[in-house]
């Protein structure tokens, strides 16, 4: 009855490296099920490109345009050397949501670990890529443009706090948004059991509304995890953007 | 008197949902009135909406993370 008793990682392979703990869990075995259905979707789905797409073609070519058309609009023309690691990043994102809505199944999305880990190595990336493109210049990001000068005081520390939070946040936002929701199906869940057990017979019946509920919600997750990972991927671009044109 | 408290705390934490409940009505009525007078401009419109939504609906999450936190942190 402990709705966050889903979130528990349970290593399936125990091993351990020099005192650190490397097992394989439930979180590596989720992310392997998403790697192999990746490379399923893109390598088998384009292995007999056809002029005439047949579905598994058409699927792989919906994700990498959609994917590609992000980065094009909000990321500008020059970031496109860049789309693999947006492509890479939505992919893993939107793979690793929709593969924990499976009932069972581990969602690895709904751990900061992994969300953070993620947001981290795009701030590092943005940033190593705004120093070697534009070297000291790269900090007139922190001033924004048409500010007075005498506002800097104020405004620089201000852009500085927010570029380093920008981990923090992209990162909380995928993990809490998940979390939540997969702990709302739960509860939901929970009520089924506590209407059968506490109200008796009726109870059976009474338990369908939550049942009913849960559907519903269920759908609703669907559309959050497509969502996340698309504003996961469009934050990303956002960044990009920022360290390749500077404003 | 301990788990009174720490309902009560994990209630009071999530009145954030006030403010975010009042921002997204507010997100999605503009865009509902810019798209009823300009249906054009959907496009432009409906990602920049639905960017805002997933920014506004995080502080719903992280109160409810905090009021998840005192229940059974």
């Amino acid at each position: 009855m402990d709705p966050i008793h889903q979130f528990q990682i349970n290593p399936i392979v125990p091993f351990s490296l020099g005192g650190l703990d490397v097992s394989f869990t439930n979180s590596s075995l989720a992310m392997a099920v998403v790697f192999v259905l990746a490379w399923y979707i893109m390598v088998v789905g384009t292995r007999r490109a056809a002029i005439v797409p047949n579905r598994m073609q058409s699927l792989a070519e919906m994700l990498y345009e959609f994917v590609s058309s992000l980065v094009q609009e909000n990321a500008g023309r020059k970031a496109r050397p860049y789309f693999p690691l947006v492509f890479s990043i939505f992919i893993f994102v939107l793979f690793g949501n929709l593969v924990g809505l499976v009932p069972g199944m581990f969602t690895y999305t709904s751990h900061i670990i992994v969300t953070f880990a993620l947001g981290m190595m795009v701030i590092i990336f943005v940033t190593v890529l705004g120093i070697t493109l534009h070297g000291v210049h790269f900090f007139s990001l922190f001033m924004p443009p048409g500010a007075p000068i005498w506002l800097a005081p104020v405004v620089v520390p201000i852009e500085i706090i927010s570029y380093f939070i920008r981990p923090i946040s992209l990162g909380v936002r995928l993990f809490a948004n998940m979390m939540a929701g997969h702990t709302m199906l739960k509860v939901f869940a929970g009520f089924v059991i506590l209407m059968a057990s506490g109200m008796g017979k009726i109870g059976y019946l009474a338990g369908i509304a939550p049942i009913v509920i849960n559907i519903a919600l269920t759908g609703f997750e669907i559309m959050v995890a497509i969502l996340q990972a698309y504003v996961f991927s469009i934050l990303t671009c956002l960044y990009i953007h920022d360290a390749v044109e500077l404003h | 008197m301990e788990i009174l408290a720490k309902n009560l705390g994990a209630a009071i934490a999530i009145m954030p949902l006030l403010g975010v409940g009042i921002a997204l009505g507010n997100i999605f009525s503009t865009a509902i009135s810019t798209i009823g007078r300009n249906p054009g401009a959907r496009d432009v419109v409906f990602p920049i909406t639905i960017l805002g939504f997933a920014m506004t609906e995080a502080v719903a999450l992280f109160a409810l993370l905090v009021s998840f936190l005192m229940l059974f942190g």
